[in-house]
Parts: structure tokens; C-alpha cells; sequence
């Protein structure tokens, strides 16, 4: 069976739009082919920051031939009818249809159309252009003559204005072979904007320029590689990682490893070689992540550390991918990168060195000074006194940095009383804990916010607490991150996700569908995991009145226990619209859990079960309900018992919950467990005297009512 | 000319104002105009109407020259070696792109010394935006042993105006790029004319005492209430101009008559704004209407460049 090898060959692809892009192209040709009736055994993608390819093996020759059926008009229609049908089954005249009969229709009009099937090539040739027309770039453009206006050529090419072909760089060439292991392969040589589909490619931009005639995908992967063209990027990227990892052991360093830089780095390659670069010693007062950030995004190079190192700081030594083989074995390479590693590190110590420094304008800073209690004669607050002064917009809607703080603060002070937090401290790491955001450092590193505030607090001699509380009011950011490590910083925590949810909220920018520009959900998610994992009590209606909010959380909380394996319909059962006491809700669903697992929870569920559905059977029918359960018409000793049963597990249930001592309230409940059954056993609800039936049914509704104590059983699937 | 058989004091690796002649000497060899510098004060090579104005409308267009670029924030007062608020753009502009453009510019770099088996040169995405021109482009940094070299950009659209055709845009750091090849690390200590000893001009003697004098200006002395009276001055100047020029009834009057002369009064305006945010004297949300005003005046220029023979009417008119 043939195979297929394509080639889309263009200008340097952005590396993080290269793996998708790859995979995109094998869907999208796999579908077309399928859809057009070929089948294959196996694809493959590769790419590398010049080309996207695909080797598609074992694909049909031929797809198969299709019989249509197309039942038409009666032979008694009209002529109109008639002459629709003939164009609707693309038939020249009426004779080549056939006649059939139905009982019911009579003779009617019948045709038979057959598809032959069609070559792959013939396929391949068709679907081809308008696939690479579409292709899903995250951002595409025009180049070139081709991008003339219409009616206009150059160079000989014609003109196609807003028509011209889009590709995320200029598309240089197309390489598509297709044919069977045992013979000679042919181009299929579709056509799009110029380019004609061929079989020539071209190696290493440096290396090897020359054309590289391609007859299938062997041959193309072999005489790439002697091209220096190493196709698979997971390839290059194991090579990388083993390289940089030897060379970083050959020199005494481990190799600080990062899968975002090596899966970038491995995108700007075709034939990496990796090399050793150094810096000066100095620059290691700079804090390591500024360092690491420095080198990584700007150079797109690896940092490493000292053999034996576990302290987190790191060593002068880099690591570069270039992509050629240079003739002096790298020297030169390693030296530019050296100046510019310098460079940018210069430019890291002079903004860490600034941070520290004064502002140039202290006398306009004094009233912001004043408004959050800050101390002009330390550097952080100096940042924090010019963020309020400079009036930053946080959003339009929600004023300025200032004002957010100023709430944040008091939001804090609310909250530090019960979650137990030093009242005193919590202030003080408030009024800090967006200072740094007008400092250089963040401003370079938008990613450092927090973990800043946290090195310039501690070097102006904050207490511990307050400078942890500063890096960690970020936290948990997402449902893996840490959250904060004491009660400081959970409260600050709390206090700013709480105060961006009420704002958003209150200015109506909620989350919607897969939208969710300021993160509002892994916000409130942060709030539950904080309230949960910590243990925190917080009655969250104290904060806000929003039921929408309120019931926003719900969501959250669900999804958050969920994924700790929780059952939704127990969640469901336990969770009032109105619960704002996420704690209380999950211990509840906890008890709930362990209770409707044990033998006398899954009898009592039965039983409660039984007892709601009987009883909304019989008001669906509008059978009467005592309002309350009568002592005197209670005939039979299994009621009796009931009764009494319900009142007291009724009353200890209703204890134990006002203690919020769940377990002890679902044990209560347990009691129910003989009496209920016992009841179904011996007494007939649908007694002949009406006030009996009456009164029984409200000792069904009693047991709905004690259960509901505790947890609306009538959402518990089972 | 190659590097190797030049006098050394030509020679591109040795030389700051060599550099720029084996790059005019390059590009003149590509068919491109050799253009001078627009005799007016801009941020950037793009500003000059030979890039803005020629990368609009149907007609090829195929220009190279150094630009003066003025970024007054960026002064200081001479004493970072990497930072100038006066520094020289090389810039070029081929329209249509051909499609051998990279396969150029590496020529280019080959031709000034850098040997691409020696040095680990490389395309790093980097798409470009000018908001004030209302221009964006796709493209590239171009790395040179981990150090951008150049920007290269496929201009998509310019003063809010989709290209058609794309024109192709290279843009070298000059000062940047020179102390690359001549191996010095403070832009002052480059040498200017290549020689050495007495006769020895280097890029601080020219130019020093002027990124002294000049931050003392951009972030002290511009006279703040005078530039804002010259922005609204040149504002109101350029939409006059476009208004007199403006097209007329008759068949003698479809052309537009003055676009580069109020073009000239939206440069004028684009710097004064640098220089007013240099002097920290616009808050962020001015900041934002200052951009679009002069975006404002960049588009209406660019919408009348197209109504000039430059910007392709007759031919337009001819094709329809």
C-alpha cells in the first residue's frame, strides 16, 4: 500500500506554535482523507522550525466505489418535479432513471448514481491547497508579490490582494511523495499561490543550502540528518537535555533543568549543539530566580548549579543550544552569548541594586506615606507610597493600586480575628503587599511578583512573617501551588482574592464559559482550598451579600472536592443555596460520606427513600397529610416505636448538628434505622380510616424532616 | 567589495562609518535607492516617509538608509554604555518582499564579516507593533550569537492600512552591531573612522558631549508648556494640510496635493510626545490619547498617500 510524505517548508516557525501546528496538520489531512473514503494504517508528525511534516503509511490506493440511491417524484408528477429531480440526480433525461413502486406512493422515479472511487492522488491533489488555505495559525500573514493587489502582477506573478495565501512566515516550498515501499514514488504536485508541490528540500540553512532531491521517507530522514537536520523534535530534545546534563557534570554543575526552555529551545533548532558559557562571579549576589529569568527569557539559555548544591543558588556557569556545528568548535558563540549574558546581568544588578535604593521624589510621597502608614526611610515602602501617588489603575471600573490596597487592609483587619491571625502583622504586610510592583525588578519579571516583595522586605528588616505573608497573599496559585505557610499570610491571602471576587462581581465582569480574563476562578478556588486546608470558619455572607457569588463558590467547592473523590450527589444532598460555610459543608459531606457507606446509612437511605416517594405519590394525588403527627391515632406498637424513635433522633440529631458534631448526628439518625424498617414491615400506610392514613403519612413526612437534619437524602443517587 | 581586501580602516570590523558603507555598498548592489536620512527628528528608521508612506499602495518600491533616531526617555546623560537617546537605525525596505529576503539580509551579514558557520546566527520570533503609526508586522529578531542584530518584519499593515503588497523590513542596530564586530563593550569607545592613534575618531568623540547635553534637555530643560503649544500646533497644522490638499470635484483634481508636508507635521507631533513623556510630564492615561492622536494623524496621511501617484491613484485607476 502507498504511503504519503508531505513537507510544508517555510521561514522560521515561532517555536511554540510548532507542536500544535504539527498536529494540527495530521488531523487535518487525516480527516480530509478519510472523509473522501481512504483509509491508512499510521501517521506520524515531526517539525522543525522550518518545516512541518507528515508520513502517512499504508494508505488505500483507490477509495471505494459508492452506489447512491436517489428516490424521486411519482411518475404521475409534473413536469417541474421531474425536470428538479433530474438535476438534483445529475441525469440527463428521465430515461435513465429506473421506475419503482411503493404501495402506498405507486410508481415512482428511481435513481441509481455511481460514484467510481477515486485515486489518493487524485484525493491528495484536491484536499491539499485548501487545507494549507485554512490552516488554524494562531497569527498569519501575506508576503511577497503574490500579495499585490488584484489586477496587478510583479515579477510575473499575479496579484491576489486579500486573496493571497496565508502562512504564519512565508511558505517556501512543498515536498509531497506518495507511492508503495517497492516502487518509484511520484510528486503529486498541487498547486497553491505559485508553489508547485515537488520533491526537492533543502538542508541546514548553514550547513547544507543545497537542493536534496526526496523519493519517500526514509531517504528524506536520512539525507536530512547528513544535512544536519535532525526532523523529530523530541529527538533534539533528548539530545539536549543528555548533552547539557553531561557537559554540566564534565564541569563539577548540575544542570538546572526547565521542560518549558527545553521545548522552546529545541523549537529554534535543527541540529542543536550545546555549549558551556560563563559569567562573572559577582553577579551571583543577584537572587538566583533573577538570574534564571534573566538568562532564560532573554537568552533562551540554561542556568546550573554546583555539584552538590541543594540551597537553591546557582552556580556562573550557563548552558547554550546553538544551532550550527561552528568551525572553531564554539568559541566565538560562546563568547557573543558571554557579553550578552553580562549585559543583561549588569542591567539585573543595576535595577535589584535600584530597588533597594531611595526614589528620587520622597516630599510627593508623603501623603500616600501617611495614608497607609508607610515608612519613608525604607525602600519597599517608598514603593509602595509612589504606586498610591501615581494613582495605577488596577481596573477602570475598580479604581486605582491605592484604593485596592486601602480595601485589601481592611478586608484584612475583618478577617484577622478569625482566622487568628496577628492583627498587627497582617496590617503591616497589607499596606506592603503590592509594593512591588513598582519596583524594576518586577517590572522586568512581571512573573517575580511577590517572591520581591518578599527579598526587599526582609532586607528593610520586616518581620519573617510579614515578608512570607507578601510572596504568599499569591497564593495558592492553581489547584497543585503551595498555599500560604502561616496565618498572616492566609489572611492576607484571603483578603485579596475576596476583595478582586466582590469587585469583579459587583462590576459585573464575571466568568463566562471558557473566558475568564482575571483568573476569577482559580481566585475563589484558592479561597476554598485556603478555608478547607487550613480550616478556616469563615461565614462567607459576612464578606458578601451576592448570592450569585455565594453559589459561585458552591461551584468551586464541588469541583474541588470532586476531584478528592467526594461524591457530587453527596455534595448536593449536604450543600443549602444559602451554606456559606464552605468548612462546614465538607465536614458535613465527610460525615455524610462515612454514614451512607455503613449498613445502617444504606438501610436508612432505603427507607428515607421509600418513605419521600410514598408520600409525594400521595400528594401528587392530593391524599390528605396530618400537619403533625397525632399520638392518639397511632394504633399499632410499630408506629408507636417509630414515633418515638423519630422524636428523639429528631431532637439528639439537631444537638449534635448545633454542636456541628455531624457524626454524632448521623449515629443519631442511625436509631432510625430498625424502627423505620420494622414500620414497613408491619403497618399498611393506605389505612381504610382516613385520619389514620392521614396521620401516617405525616410520620413519613417526620422522617423526611429528621433526615433532612442533617442532608437532603432525597439527592443521594443510592 | 568584500571585507577581506579592503584597507583596514575600511574595513567593516574596524570601522563604525565602514559598516554603514559596506551595507550602502550591499543594498545599492540589490537594486535598492540609496537613500540620506530624513532631515527630521523620529524614533525610529520606519518614521522616515521612504518606509511609512512607500510601504503603502500598489507601487515596488526598493529604498536602504541610515536614519538618525531620536528616543529622548531613553538618554542617559552618557554614561551607560549600551543606552543612547541618539543611536543610528540602517534601515531597508524592499516592496514586495522578494522571497529570498533572508537569504539577503544573511548576505548582508556575510558581507560585514560575520561568517555563519562561525557565528550561531538565528530568526527568534518577535512580531512588531507600532502603535503610534498604527503599523504591525510579522517577523523576527535576528540573533547573532545570542545578541538581536537586526528586526526584520513583514509589514501587514501600516497607518491602520493593510499592506498590499507586503514590503519586507530590515532594520540593523548600527551601534549595536558594530561593537558586535569590533569587539568593544561601551558604544563610546567604538571607533568611528578606523584609524588609529592621533588620527583615531571614535564614537564618544562624536557624540559624548551631545548625550550629555541632550538628556540634560530631554528630562530638565525642554520647556514643557512650549512643546505641548508645538504638538497641538503641528496637530492642527497636519490636518490642515491634508484638508487643503484634499481632492476636488474635478477631473484635473483626484489626485491629493500635500501629503508629505503634513506627514512631516505627524512626525513632528510623534516626537514632541517623546519628548513630553520623557520629561515625565504625561500621566498613563494621557499617555494612551497622546498615541492615539498621532495614530489619528498617521492614518489620515497614509489614507491620502494613497490618493498621490506615489501611492498608486493613476494606476488604480488605470487597472479599474
Amino acid at each position: 500500500m502507498p504511503d504519503l510524505l508531505l513537507e510544508l517548508r517555510s521561514e522560521e516557525i515561532p517555536a511554540r506554535m510548532q507542536r500544535k501546528a504539527a498536529g494540527d496538520l495530521r488531523k487535518l489531512v487525516t480527516d480530509a482523507l478519510v472523509d473522501a473514503g481512504l483509509t491508512y494504517e499510521g501517521v506520524r508528525e515531526y517539525w522543525t522550525p522550518r518545516r512541518l511534516i507528515l508520513d502517512i503509511r499504508g494508505l488505500n490506493a483507490r477509495s471505494a466505489d459508492q452506489r447512491e440511491e436517489i428516490k424521486g417524484p411519482s411518475t404521475k408528477a409534473p413536469e417541474q418535479a421531474i425536470a428538479g429531480f433530474l438535476r438534483k440526480a445529475g441525469l440527463a433525461d428521465i430515461s435513465q432513471a429506473q421506475v419503482a413502486s411503493d404501495p402506498k406512493k405507486g410508481d415512482f422515479y428511481l435513481a441509481v448514481v455511481s460514484k467510481p472511487g477515486r485515486a489518493a492522488e487524485e484525493i491528495i491533489e484536491a484536499v491539499m491547497p485548501g487545507i494549507i488555505r485554512s490552516f488554524p495559525w494562531p497569527k498569519s500573514m501575506r508576503w511577497g508579490a503574490a500579495s499585490m493587489p488584484k489586477g496587478l502582477s510583479f515579477a510575473g506573478i499575479e496579484g491576489k490582494g486579500p486573496e493571497s495565501l496565508r502562512w504564519v512566515r512565508p511558505l517556501q516550498s512543498i515536498v509531497c511523495m506518495f507511492g508503495t515501499e517497492h516502487e518509484e514514488t511520484k510528486v503529486i504536485p498541487f498547486q497553491i499561490d505559485g508553489i508547485t508541490a515537488g520533491n526537492i528540500t533543502y538542508g541546514h540553512r548553514f550547513h547544507a543550502p543545497d537542493a536534496i532531491t526526496v523519493r519517500r521517507f526514509d531517504d528524506y530522514v536520512s539525507n536530512l540528518e547528513k544535512a544536519k537536520v535532525m526532523l523529530d523534535a523530541d529527538r533534539r530534545k533528548d539530545m539536549i537535555l543528555h548533552d547539557a546534563r553531561d557537559i554540566a557534570f564534565a564541569n563539577g554543575l548540575d544542570l538546572v533543568e526547565d521542560e518549558g526552555l527545553l521545548e522552546e529551545v529545541s523549537g529554534l533548532v535543527e541540529w542543536p549543539h550545546v555549549l558551556l558559557g560563563t559569567f562573572e562571579q559577582d553577579y551571583l549576589e543577584i537572587p538566583a530566580e533573577i538570574i534564571r529569568l534573566t538568562i532564560k527569557t532573554n537568552q533562551k539559555c540554561f542556568v546550573t548549579r554546583r555539584q552538590g548544591t541543594d540551597d537553591g543558588s546557582l552556580s556562573n556557569h550557563f548552558i547554550l543550544i546553538s544551532n550550527i556545528e561552528a568551525k572553531d568548535g564554539g568559541k566565538e558563540i560562546v563568547h557573543g552569548n558571554g557579553k550578552v549574558v553580562r549585559a543583561r546581568l549588569s542591567d539585573a544588578r543595576h535595577f535589584w541594586t535600584r530597588d533597594q535604593g531611595d526614589l528620587p521624589d520622597l516630599a510627593t510621597l508623603e501623603a500616600s506615606a501617611q495614608k497607609f502608614g508607610l515608612d519613608l526611610k525604607k525602600s519597599l515602602d517608598q514603593r509602595m507610597a509612589k504606586l498610591d501617588a501615581l494613582n495605577v489603575t488596577f481596573h477602570a471600573k475598580l479604581g486605582s493600586q491605592g484604593e485596592r490596597v486601602t480595601r485589601i487592609r481592611a478586608l484584612a483587619k475583618e478577617l484577622a480575628p478569625i482566622t487568628g491571625a496577628d492583627p498587627v502583622l497582617v496590617d503591616r504586610a497589607a499596606v506592603l503587599a503590592k509594593a512591588d510592583l513598582r519596583t524594576e525588578a518586577v517590572g522586568e519579571f512581571p512573573e517575580l511578583q511577590g517572591l520581591m516583595g518578599r527579598r526587599y522586605a526582609l532586607l528593610q528588616g520586616e518581620d519573617a512573617s510579614v515578608a512570607a505573608a507578601i510572596e504568599d497573599h499569591w497564593k495558592p496559585n492553581g489547584p497543585s501551588d503551595r498555599l500560604p505557610e502561616d496565618k498572616v499570610g492566609l489572611t492576607l491571602a484571603l483578603a485579596d482574592k475576596l476583595d478582586t471576587l466582590v469587585g469583579f462581581w459587583a462590576i459585573d465582569e464575571k466568568p463566562t464559559g471558557s473566558k475568564d480574563p482575571y483568573a476569577l476562578r482559580r481566585a475563589a478556588l484558592g479561597v476554598v482550598r485556603i478555608l478547607l486546608e487550613r480550616k478556616v470558619r469563615l461565614p462567607l455572607l459576612a464578606v458578601t451579600k451576592d448570592s450569585d457569588l455565594l453559589s459561585f463558590f458552591h461551584d468551586r467547592l464541588k469541583v474541588y472536592l470532586r476531584d478528592l473523590g467526594a461524591r457530587h450527589d453527596i455534595i448536593d444532598a449536604v450543600l443549602t443555596p444559602d451554606a456559606d460555610d464552605l468548612l462546614l459543608v465538607a465536614r458535613r459531606a465527610e460525615a455524610l460520606t462515612a454514614f451512607i457507606t455503613s449498613e445502617d446509612g444504606k438501610n436508612l437511605l432505603a427507607g428515607t427513600k421509600r418513605a419521600t416517594q410514598l408520600l409525594a405519590a400521595e400528594e401528587k394525588k392530593g391524599t390528605v397529610v396530618a400537619d403533625g403527627v397525632s399520638e392518639a391515632l397511632l394504633t399499632l406498637d410499630a408506629e408507636k416505636a417509630l414515633w418515638a424513635a423519630i422524636s428523639e433522633a429528631s431532637k439528639e440529631a439537631s444537638d449534635a448538628v448545633a454542636k456541628e458534631d455531624f457524626r454524632s448526628a448521623m449515629e443519631a439518625l442511625s436509631k432510625l434505622r430498625a424502627p423505620v424498617d420494622t414500620f414497613f414491615g408491619d403497618v399498611l400506610v393506605n389505612d381504610e380510616d382516613a385520619a389514620i392514613r392521614a396521620n401516617r403519612l405525616a410520620l413519613l413526612k417526620a422522617i423526611r424532616e429528621a433526615t433532612a437534619t442533617v442532608a437532603d437524602f432525597s439527592r443521594i443517587v443510592s | 567589495m568584500t571585507a577581506t581586501t579592503l584597507p583596514d580602516h575600511m574595513n567593516p570590523k574596524r570601522s563604525f562609518q565602514a559598516l554603514i558603507l559596506t551595507l550602502h555598498a550591499y543594498w545599492a548592489d540589490k537594486g535598492c535607492a540609496v537613500l540620506q536620512p530624513y532631515d527630521m527628528e523620529v524614533g525610529a528608521g520606519t518614521f522616515h516617509p521612504a518606509t511609512t508612506l512607500r510601504a503603502l499602495g500598489p507601487k515596488p518600491w526598493k529604498a536602504a538608509y541610515v536614519q538618525p533616531s531620536r528616543r529622548p526617555s531613553d538618554g542617559r546623560y552618557g554614561e551607560n554604555p549600551n543606552r543612547l537617546q541618539h543611536y543610528y537605525q540602517y534601515q531597508v525596505i524592499l516592496k514586495p518582499n522578494p522571497s529570498n529576503l533572508q537569504e539577503l539580509y544573511l548576505g548582508s551579514l556575510a558581507a560585514i564579516g560575520l561568517d555563519p558557520l562561525l557565528h550561531d546566527v538565528r530568526f527568534v520570533e518577535d512580531d512588531w507593533e507600532s502603535p503610534t503609526l498604527g503599523a504591525w508586522g510579522l517577523g523576527w529578531e535576528c540573533w547573532c550569537d545570542g545578541m538581536e542584530v537586526s528586526q526584520f518584519t513583514y509589514f501587514q499593515q501600516v497607518c491602520g492600512i493593510e499592506c498590499s503588497p507586503v514590503a519586507g523590513e530590515l532594520t540593523y542596530g548600527l551601534e549595536r552591531l558594530a561593537m558586535y564586530v569590533q569587539g568593544v563593550d561601551n558604544v563610546y569607545d567604538l571607533n568611528f573612522n578606523g584609524r588609529e592613534g592621533e588620527e583615531k575618531i571614535s564614537y564618544g568623540d562624536v557624540f559624548l558631549q551631545a548625550e550629555q547635553e541632550y538628556s540634560r534637555h530631554n528630562f530638565e530643560f525642554a520647556n514643557t508648556e512650549m512643546l505641548h503649544r508645538h504638538f497641538i500646533d503641528a496637530e492642527k497644522e497636519c490636518q490642515a494640510l491634508l484638508a487643503f490638499g484634499a481632492p476636488g470635484d474635478q477631473a484635473n483634481q483626484m489626485l491629493h496635493k500635500c501629503v508629505f508636508p503634513a506627514y512631516d507635521q505627524c512626525i513632528k507631533a510623534s516626537h514632541v510626545f517623546n519628548l513630553l513623556d520623557a520629561r515625565g510630564v504625561i500621566s498613563v492615561t494621557e499617555r494612551q490619547s497622546y498615541i492615539l492622536r498621532v495614530r489619528t494623524l498617521a492614518k489620515a496621511c497614509g489614507e491620502a498617500f494613497l490618493l498621490t501617484d506615489a501611492g498608486g491613484a493613476k494606476l488604480g485607476r488605470e487597472a479599474a
